[in-house]
């Protein structure tokens, strides 16, 4: 290939979309909805929850078919009726959600279904050998025959590119792939994301955070209520133009005053969990604070919260919260002493998909109004949390699966709040929430601290701690590394005591 | 909702059918006959009970294949402390209810307590309890000599309601078990508690839910139930033999109570359902009965029949979601 050949094939139109839309009962996800996606370049696709990034990106692969528009690969029409269609096409889609067996080596993931052999069996020394080449393009260097579960997310991550590389796909789709990486990771991940535009790979890059846009997207484009509402250069992408893009407003997103605190309501001596048996924490949370908690992955923040909460046992410590002593505690005698978790896994811990937006708001709290349900008290509760947290659901019957991320949180915060908490712990509070929903939480959780409620949080994101806290304490290795007040907190001082640097 | 209605339809087909097809040259009907239909409601009434009896296990996301021997256990004992013990009704019915209750909270606290798979520790049961129940009558048949005549009628009496039908107790029995599970499940925080638990335990628990003690009361109720239909059984039939009474009952309990619309994954499911489940399941019996030469083709057909309503409702369920 000459030069300009190259030139020209790296700026080639790979994939583009031209007027799709897509609706389901009643709703109109998508509407004349036109992209390209040119070889060796990343398009950041980005918009609030709901937008439709998700049903575009499952067009785009084959999962959902278009009502209206058509998809050209090399300038070629091309129908995907099927993933698998789209995969042999070469065009991958990697989920949010990892999907890989846990039980297969990592060898045997990326060969899952092209599976090198001879007759019936399986050649598992040439998958091997094969497998470590693979790996080495993402840079991801295991041994091909450690089991899968046994990676860590951002390990996994990189094996799921290698195995979309490996089926020769010449575009990748991603969907929020940093969502569970630490930020190592992230720097890895991205690395191989430029290595891979380098190569001439199409990347469609989904994401929330306005900093990996600015890092890696070469182009954006904006999707609000399933239109695309913009389309700048990466250069020109500054986060506030960006969400203004997105939520079609301007967002007040102003640090908090802080309040004096009042008087101490939960503290803590010796707090050991089984994530790092060997520390104990104290802590001391006074009225109206908001306290942030910081630290990396696995620094034992989200087991002290749960601990606290009583969701696990913890195996040592004293908890005290607003006057009543707690020990060997279940959540229902936190709840009843004051003290709740918003959980770190929405979907698993913190609602019941399945039953309705106010069975899931009044569920803590029914028992409070004796052995017969309650439904006045449940209408009367779901009817306050809808409209002071602003949840948009059409009616209070509605399945909580059926609501965004960011109505979903709402709900588990509401839910909580109808107990009149004294401390309120939060765990990721807006992991997965879009930016119009996150501004509210944050607002309400201003105002409920205003009132005098103490919150205490764990954030991986910098930004949020930055924004909310008035004082952020940072873990390293289940140990309290050390504590900032508003007046010292700085990204580049919280990182230094996450990582066990000592500062000065 | 509309799975109930599903399943009333089904239930009405089959009932139409039969009654159709079973008329005489003379002008009357096996089916519809006063007595088959006195006698096909004393049936639904004993087998009802049990598929509430499964249902309440089910909900909570796990499965009890010990039924059918805890109704053998029941069944075995009442004729034993009567008769060979002499024990007064009063005496040995709460004493036989008793013993099933433990049986439950014995399964509950192996499931929440040493977290044990809900169908190994039932499985285990069905083998354990009729085993030793075989062992402790020598496989001798139960019977009550004369020391149940009043007792009997729970299981035989019925209220006349002209002069060939009568309601039978037995099917009473069932409605008021209805009627209190349906009150238990939709009107109190228990049951709404029981429901998250089947349909998310972790988050429920996170709820401050007590689910591990729901969990526990689930099976107590469910073997509670299945004594006591063990106990209308073996007073209907006049005796028990440990190495028959009750099997495959099991089987027939959680057939009604999927077939009713109660979900096998938890956290699904509404009594009336599991009335009409059982209901079909005992009709389908009946008709083959009436129509057949034999019952040789029972199994086949309901196993068919339940086949063809799970795969209907996937069907259904998958049209609806494509079109969203």
């Amino acid at each position: 290939m000459t030069a300009p050949e190259a030139a020209a094939a790296a700026t080639a139109v790979l994939l583009s979309a031209r007027g799709i839309g897509k609706a389901f009962v009643g709703v109109q996800a998508l509407q004349d909805v036109s992209l390209e996606l040119r070889a060796g370049e990343v398009l950041a696709l980005i918009g609030e929850n709901g937008a439709g990034k998700s049903t575009l990106m499952k067009i785009l692969a084959g999962v959902h078919q278009p009502d209206a528009g058509n998809l050209h690969l090399d300038g070629q029409p091309i129908a995907l009726p099927t993933p698998a269609a789209a995969l042999a096409a070469g065009i991958a889609l990697i989920h949010q959600e990892l999907n890989l067996c846990d039980n297969l080596t990592v060898a045997g993931a990326l060969f899952l279904g092209r599976e090198l052999r001879r007759g019936p069996f399986l050649r598992q020394r040439a998958m091997d050998q094969a497998a470590v080449t693979a790996l080495a393009r993402v840079g991801l260097r295991v041994e091909p025959r450690r089991l899968v579960g046994s990676l860590a997310p951002g390990q996994k991550q990189l094996l799921e590119i290698a195995r979309a590389l490996h089926g020769q796909a010449r575009v990748l789709i991603m969907d929020e792939p940093t969502s569970s990486l630490t930020p190592g990771e992230t720097e890895r991940l991205f690395a191989v994301v430029r290595e891979l535009r380098a190569q001439g790979v199409g990347i469609v890059y989904i994401t929330h955070r306005m900093a990996e846009v600015q890092a890696l997207a070469d182009r954006v484009v904006v999707l609000r209520d399933g239109r695309l509402v913009a389309e700048i250069d990466g250069r020109e992408a500054t986060p506030e133009r960006m969400v203004a893009m997105m939520v079609g407003r301007q967002l007040r997103g102003d640090r908090r005053v802080g309040h004096a605190p009042g008087e101490p309501v939960l503290e803590v001596a010796g707090l050991r969990t089984m994530a790092w048996p060997a520390h104990g924490v104290d802590l001391r949370l006074r009225a109206g604070e908001v306290v942030g908690i910081a630290g990396l992955l696995g620094s034992g923040r989200s087991e002290l919260l749960r601990a606290l909460f009583g969701a696990d046992q913890a195996l040592a410590g004293d908890i005290v919260c607003a006057g009543t002593r707690l020990a060997a505690h279940g959540p229902a005698a936190a709840a009843a002493a004051g003290l709740v978790l918003v959980p770190e896994d929405r979907k698993l811990q913190g609602l019941v998909l399945g039953m309705n937006v106010r069975e899931n708001l009044s569920l803590p709290t029914l028992r409070s109004r004796g052995a017969w349900l309650d439904h006045g008290y449940e209408q009367d509760l779901a009817a306050r949390a809808i409209r002071e947290l602003g949840i948009a659901t059409p009616h209070q019957d509605q399945v909580a699966a059926a609501l965004s991320g960011g109505n979903q949180q709402k709900i588990v915060l509401g839910k909580w709040l109808a107990a009149a908490p004294k401390v309120l712990l939060l765990d990721e509070p807006t992991r997965g929430v879009d930016v119009g929903a996150r501004a509210e939480i944050y607002a309400r959780l201003h105002e409920l601290a205003g009132q005098g409620l103490a919150i205490l949080f764990v954030s991986s994101e910098l930004e949020e701690v930055l924004l909310l806290a008035d004082r952020v304490v940072v873990m390293h290795e289940g140990r309290l590394t050390g504590e900032l007040r508003r007046e010292q907190m700085s990204e580049q001082a919280i990182l230094a005591l996450a990582t066990g640097m000592e500062v000065a | 909702m509309k799975k109930v209605f599903g399943i009333a339809g089904l239930l009405f087909a089959v009932v139409v059918f039969t009654a159709v097809m079973s008329g005489q040259p003379d002008g009357s009907n096996t089916f519809l006959s006063a007595y088959n239909l006195e006698n096909l409601a004393q049936r639904i009434g004993m087998f009802g009970i049990l598929s509430v009896a499964a249902a309440f296990v089910i909900v909570t996301g796990g499965i009890d294949l010990s039924i059918g021997s805890v109704v053998c256990v029941a069944g075995c004992l009442l004729p034993w402390l009567l008769r060979d013990l002499g024990w007064s009704p009063f005496l040995a019915l709460p004493a036989v209810l008793l013993l099933s209750a433990a049986i439950g909270l014995w399964h509950g606290l192996l499931v929440v307590g040493l977290r044990l798979q809900p169908f190994v520790v039932t499985l285990c049961g069905l083998l354990l309890y009729r085993g030793l129940m075989r062992e402790f009558t020598k496989d001798q048949i139960m019977g009550f000599g004369d020391t149940a005549e009043g007792l009997r009628f729970l299981a035989t009496g019925r209220v006349p309601v002209t002069d060939a039908f009568g309601i039978p107790v037995t099917a009473i029995a069932l409605l008021v078990v209805a009627a209190l599970t349906a009150l238990l499940w939709n009107k109190t925080v228990a049951g709404r508690h029981l429901f998250a638990t089947g349909r998310n335990e972790e988050a429920a628990r996170f709820s401050g839910v007590a689910t591990g003690r729901l969990t526990v009361l689930a099976y107590v109720a469910c073997s509670l139930l299945a004594g006591f239909a063990g106990v209308l059984f073996v007073l209907y039939v006049n005796s028990a033999q440990a190495s028959s009474a009750g099997s495959f009952y099991e089987l027939y309990a959680i057939a009604g109570a999927v077939l009713g619309g109660v979900a096998l994954r938890g956290g699904e499911g509404t009594v009336i359902g599991v009335l009409l489940g059982a209901a079909l399941m005992q009709v389908l019996a009946n008709a083959i009965n009436l129509l057949g030469d034999s019952n040789r083709l029972e199994f086949a057909v309901v196993g068919a029949v339940i086949l063809a309503g799970a795969a209907a409702d996937e069907g259904v369920r998958r049209l609806f979601s494509r079109r969203r």
